[in-house]
This record gives C-alpha cells, sequence and structure tokens, in this order.
C-alpha cells in the first residue's frame, strides 16, 4: 500500500539520529514521535545557523546581528503562519502548547482584574468575564495540558468546572456535548486528536454547540498540526495550541494562534520586557500582539527551526503525511488484531485516527511491556501519557501507546509486532 | 532478557501478604507519578525505638511487575523483624538498587529481593521497585520510626 507520492525510507535519511543503535547495539525503532519528534538536518542546521551566524537578541540591539536575527524570526512566524493558513501577527510563540493554553487560560482570570479590560468593546470584553455561574467545558478525553489549566481557572474565578462524555469506542459523545455546553459555557477547549486514542475529533461540530452557546472555543492542535493538514480560517475556533518539538521543529518552541480581534483584547500573561508600549513608574501600557504576549527574550533559534521544520513538512506534502501515516495506523491495528491478547484502545477505523496507537496486552502492566520492547530497541511509552481522568475512563490502569512521523515506516510496525511477540512469552500467558 | 527473573515473576503474579489488614499501626498511599503505580500499604509495629518489632505489613498494590514483586519481597522480608533489622535490609536493597548495575545485592540480608538487582541498570524502574519502602518509610515516620537509621529518604533517592 506505498504511495508512489511519499518514500518513508528516503525521508528517514534526512533524519541524523534515526541511524542510532540502543541496547547493546540494535538498530532504533523509534515509535513516540506523539511525544517528541526527531528532527531532519535541516531543522538542526537552521538552529545551528542562527548561533552560527546572526545570533543577538531580537527586537532589541542597534546593530546590524539584531536586525537579523529579528528578520530571522519574524520570517519563522510568517512561514508558520501560512503552515496554518494564518496571519503572522496573529501567531504568538510561547515555549510549548502547555504555556499556549496557560496563556489563553490566565487572560480570562486576568481580564478580572480591575481596569484590565478598560477600553475594549463590551462584546468581547464579556467572553472573557468568568465568574461563579459560568462554566467551563473541556472533553473526557483531554491532555493534562488542557484539562489542568482549566481546572485551575475554574478555581481562581469560582466558574464551574464540566467536561463531556465520550464513547466507549473512543469518540466524543456529540449527546453528551449538546447537554453540557449551555448558555452558561463560556469557554469550550477539546483535543482536535486525541494523543492517546488518535481520535480524530469532530472540531466544526463542537464549535457549532459551543457557538450557539455563546462560548469561546480553543483547540489543543498538539496531535493534529504534525500530521495533517490545518487550516485556521477552515476551523471554527477561536485559539489554537500546538508544539514545535511534536513536528519536526526544536523543543522550548510554542505556538499559540488566537483570532485577531480576541488577541488584541486580551490582558497579558508574562509581564516584562518586550511586551510593553510605555513604562512609567506610575504604570504600564502593553505593546499590540503578539508582542504584548512574548514578554523577555524569546527562543528566537528555536523559533527559526520550527519555521524550517514547517517548510520540511511544506515541502512533503500535508496530505501524503496523512496518507502515509494513516496507512502505519492501519498497518499496526491489522496486526494487533491477529494477537487476540491485545486490546487497543480507541476507534478500530483506520480512517478515524491518527498520530497514534495505545493498546493493553492483558494481564501485563504497560510498564513491563515497554520494557521488553526496549530491550529489542523499540521505544514506545507507557504510562496514562497525561491523560489520567481517560484512562480512568476507559478502566485501564495504563495503556502502552505507539506512535508515528513521517519517517515511520512499515519495517517499524513489523519490528515493533515482532518484539512485541516476546511478551506473552515471558509473562506466560496463554496465547 | 535477565530483568525478568523467574523469582519476579512469580512475585508479582502471586504477591505474598497482599491485601490490607487490621490492626495497623499506620498507612500510606504511594504514587509513581511518571506511570501510575500505586500503593496502599499497611505497618503494624509493636515495641519502640529501633527494638520495635514489625508484627505485620500489609498492601494494596497496583502497578507493574517490579513494583508488586519488590511490594511482596519486602513483606516477606521484614515481617517479624526487629525495626533495626529492618533498617539494615532496607540499605542493602537500596544500595543495590541504586548501584547502576555495579552491586549484585547479598541474598543472606535482603532474600529474594536479589532478583531485583537487574533493575538497577534501569533508571526509570528504580522508582518502581522503590515505591513500596517510600510508602513503608512514609508510614514507620508517621509512628515516629526512622526507616534510614538517619540516612538519606528513599524519596530524595528516587527523584535524583
Ligand atoms: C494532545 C496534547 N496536548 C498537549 C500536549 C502538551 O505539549 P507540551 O508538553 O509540548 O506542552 C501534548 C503532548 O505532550 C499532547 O499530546
Amino acid at each position: 500500500m506505498a504511495h508512489a507520492s511519499f518514500d518513508a525510507a528516503r525521508v528517514r535519511e534526512d533524519f541524523p539520529l534515526l541511524a542510532r543503535r540502543v541496547r547493546d547495539d540494535k538498530p532504533l525503532v523509534y515509535l513516540d514521535s506523539g511525544a517528541t519528534s526527531q528532527s531532519p538536518e535541516s531543522v538542526i542546521t537552521a538552529e545551528g545557523d542562527f548561533y552560527r551566524t546572526v545570533n543577538a537578541a531580537v527586537h532589541r540591539g542597534a546593530h546590524q546581528l539584531s536586525e537579523e536575527a529579528t528578520d530571522a524570526y519574524e520570517g519563522a512566524r510568517e512561514t508558520i503562519a501560512r503552515f496554518i493558513g494564518g496571519r503572522a501577527d496573529d501567531i504568538v510563540f510561547t515555549k510549548n502548547a502547555t504555556e499556549a493554553l496557560n496563556l489563553v487560560a490566565y487572560a480570562f482570570s486576568n481580564a478580572g482584574a480591575p481596569g484590565a479590560m478598560d477600553g475594549v468593546d463590551e462584546a468581547i470584553a464579556s467572553k472573557f468575564a468568568l465568574g461563579p455561574g459560568d462554566e467551563i467545558v473541556v472533553t473526557a478525553m483531554e491532555h493534562h495540558a488542557n484539562l489542568v489549566p482549566w481546572q485551575e481557572l475554574a478555581r481562581r474565578t469560582g466558574a464551574t468546572f464540566r467536561w463531556i462524555e465520550i464513547t466507549d469506542d473512543g469518540f466524543v459523545d456529540l449527546d453528551s456535548a449538546r447537554e453540557v455546553i449551555t448558555e452558561r459555557a463560556k469557554v469550550v477547549a477539546f483535543t482536535h486528536v486525541s494523543n492517546v486514542l488518535g481520535t480524530i475529533n469532530p472540531v466544526n461540530d463542537l464549535a457549532t454547540i459551543a457557538r450557539e452557546a455563546g462560548a469561546l472555543v480553543v483547540l489543543d492542535a498538539c496531535q493534529s498540526v504534525p500530521h495533517m493538514p490545518v487550516d485556521v480560517a477552515q476551523l471554527d475556533v477561536d485559539f489554537l495550541a500546538f508544539s514545535g518539538h511534536k513536528m519536526l521543529g526544536p523543543t522550548g518552541i510554542g505556538v499559540l494562534w488566537g483570532k485577531h480581534e480576541l488577541l488584541e483584547a486580551m490582558p497579558p500573561f508574562l509581564t516584562g520586557g518586550s511586551m510593553i508600549e510605555i513604562v512609567k513608574l506610575e504604570g504600564t501600557t502593553f505593546a499590540p500582539p503578539p508582542q504584548r504576549f512574548e514578554a523577555g527574550t524569546p527562543n528566537a533559534a528555536q523559533a527559526v527551526g520550527l519555521g524550517a521544520a514547517c517548510d520540511y513538512l511544506e515541502a512533503l506534502g500535508m496530505d501524503n503525511v496523512l496518507r502515509h501515516e494513516q496507512d502505519l495506523i492501519q498497518l499496526t491495528l491489522d496486526g494487533l488484531a491477529e494477537r487476540p491478547w491485545v486490546s487497543v484502545l480507541g476507534p478500530q477505523d483506520a480512517g478515524a485516527r491518527l498520530g497514534a496507537v495505545a493498546f493493553v496486552v492483558d494481564g501485563v502492566h504497560p510498564h513491563d511491556v515497554g520494557q521488553i520492547l526496549d530491550d529489542a530497541g523499540v521505544a514506545i511509552r507507557t504510562g496514562h501519557h497525561c491523560a489520567w481522568p481517560l484512562h480512568r475512563r476507559l478502566r485501564a490502569v495504563a495503556s502502552s501507546r505507539v506512535s508515528f512521523n513521517v519517517y515511520s515506516t512499515a519495517d517499524d510496525v513489523e519490528a515493533f509486532l515482532t518484539a512485541l511477540d516476546r511478551v506473552p512469552n515471558i509473562f506466560g500467558l496463554e496465547v | 532478557m535477565d530483568l525478568y527473573q523467574e523469582l519476579i515473576l512469580e512475585h508479582s503474579k502471586r504477591p505474598q501478604h497482599a491485601g490490607l489488614r487490621e490492626p495497623f499501626g499506620a498507612e500510606s498511599h504511594h504514587v509513581n507519578t511518571s506511570c501510575g503505580d500505586e500503593i496502599t500499604l499497611r505497618v503494624d509495629v509493636e515495641g519502640e525505638g529501633d527494638d520495635a518489632v514489625i508484627k505485620d505489613v500489609s498492601y494494596d498494590s497496583i502497578g507493574c511487575s517490579i513494583s508488586v514483586a519488590s511490594a511482596s519481597m519486602l513483606a516477606e522480608n521484614l515481617i517479624g523483624l526487629t525495626l533495626r533489622e529492618a533498617q539494615e535490609v532496607f540499605g542493602a536493597t537500596r544500595t543495590m538498587l541504586t548501584s547502576k548495575g555495579q552491586a549484585a545485592g547479598d541474598e543472606e540480608v535482603i532474600g529474594d529481593a536479589i532478583a531485583l538487582a537487574g533493575v538497577s541498570k534501569y533508571p526509570a524502574r528504580v522508582k518502581c521497585a522503590l515505591l513500596s519502602w517510600s510508602a513503608l518509610q512514609d508510614s514507620l515516620g508517621k509512628l515516629g520510626l526512622d526507616l534510614t537509621g538517619g540516612a538519606a529518604s528513599t524519596t530524595e533517592e528516587t527523584k535524583a
């Protein structure tokens, strides 16, 4: 089922780390890209070249290097904006998706401070006003990064934290969504693709329900932007967050995209240098977005690296990436279906999912499964994958997860399945 | 692979002294946040100071084979010992587990736990093996007893 347009073996050659050997000289089979992906040479070079040739504080120096560093940083912002169909002014650099989501959550609590929304249009200001009687809604499949900040926001403001149930086969329950999202909802936050179940959520169906209730919509796009075409103009959401290190880019860089009129209205999250307009001892006014949300010296080299990662993905074509990765998911689901001692979490249909396949070996703890695979050079993730409530809902203590990226191959899936077959043997399961 | 010694598999499938029992002097619940392993452990003690006798250790453990087996071995080793003797078992077990593969362990002192020697080569798994010990240390602490005999705590070491 290889597609002519996509040669994963060729793609692999661009990723120096994948040549590594591990655990007594075994070839590395890296199936943990959902946690952190590897970087192609072009990304490593872009980051390195920044330090080798233009390194200086952006937006600050009165010298040529600072100008060039600023150009590189702002150029990356434009590249990333193009990659998701947005405008550069609506892209805020953060250190990761977690910070991006906290930035939005803190806009709500900071909006409640006296004077914070002075001069903001009343219709927009009221969207950020949160207090007792108001509700914050997430789904039961969220990563802790899109759950704990909202719980904490509820605690700080007195608003009520609610969640939408999921079905046993790992989909968001739209009936539950219609029940839970009422006119009391001020914000609805959910993931585009589940980092455990792999489920691709019906963003616009959920957004429509949220809109009818008048709530703002926050999308966690950590597991979608790396693996499929994402166009903010097509998605009916107000904010979208993702991390560079899951999409072939460096660590230390993440993105918040937001609707301009909302970013414009929002009070800052972190404050200090670079985000100000005028500072007096008596008080300070703030720069327009995105600068308002980028306090302090930013991770400029990492932003440039992320720009290079977008260029790399763009050249592969996100439609091709999506098809390639769904082929691998199909192969994995087929292979696991032949092993009745394995239960897969989430949708059984490869077309409904992306990124990851989590599973449980009946009677063996995921930590032990991971250890046996690691011994064969196969790197996977085990545990609750920062989605503890989801595991509780599925009555699983934890799970094992394989996850893919552009450089993953059918050989990787084969190597994984072969190594997995040692588990029943070592643990004396009847198969 | 040599990590999964027969003794570990046996203890994890049939954990000794498992289940929560009365009477008990103190109880602790510990979680390994990196993977979600959990243990609730109770200890019953008679007497005072280093001569106190550990009458019972009972536990409810959800986790990987290493954490369950380690709890089972702990209970098997410690029930009936004085605190002073328990300190010696703990010291020897901990030294082996944190040796990064350098210490084989003394079977005379730690019994079946000798099978956990291979764990010390895998830093992420050392926490699993020490989970029951940190719960015990905590429980004893609530009774004013010090499992370390004055040395560093397991929780600090597992963070390293
Ligand atoms: C769905 C999802 N949301 C949020 C995050 C948090 O990303 P980060 O840790 O890079 O902030 C992750 C990854 O860990 C994720 O998979």
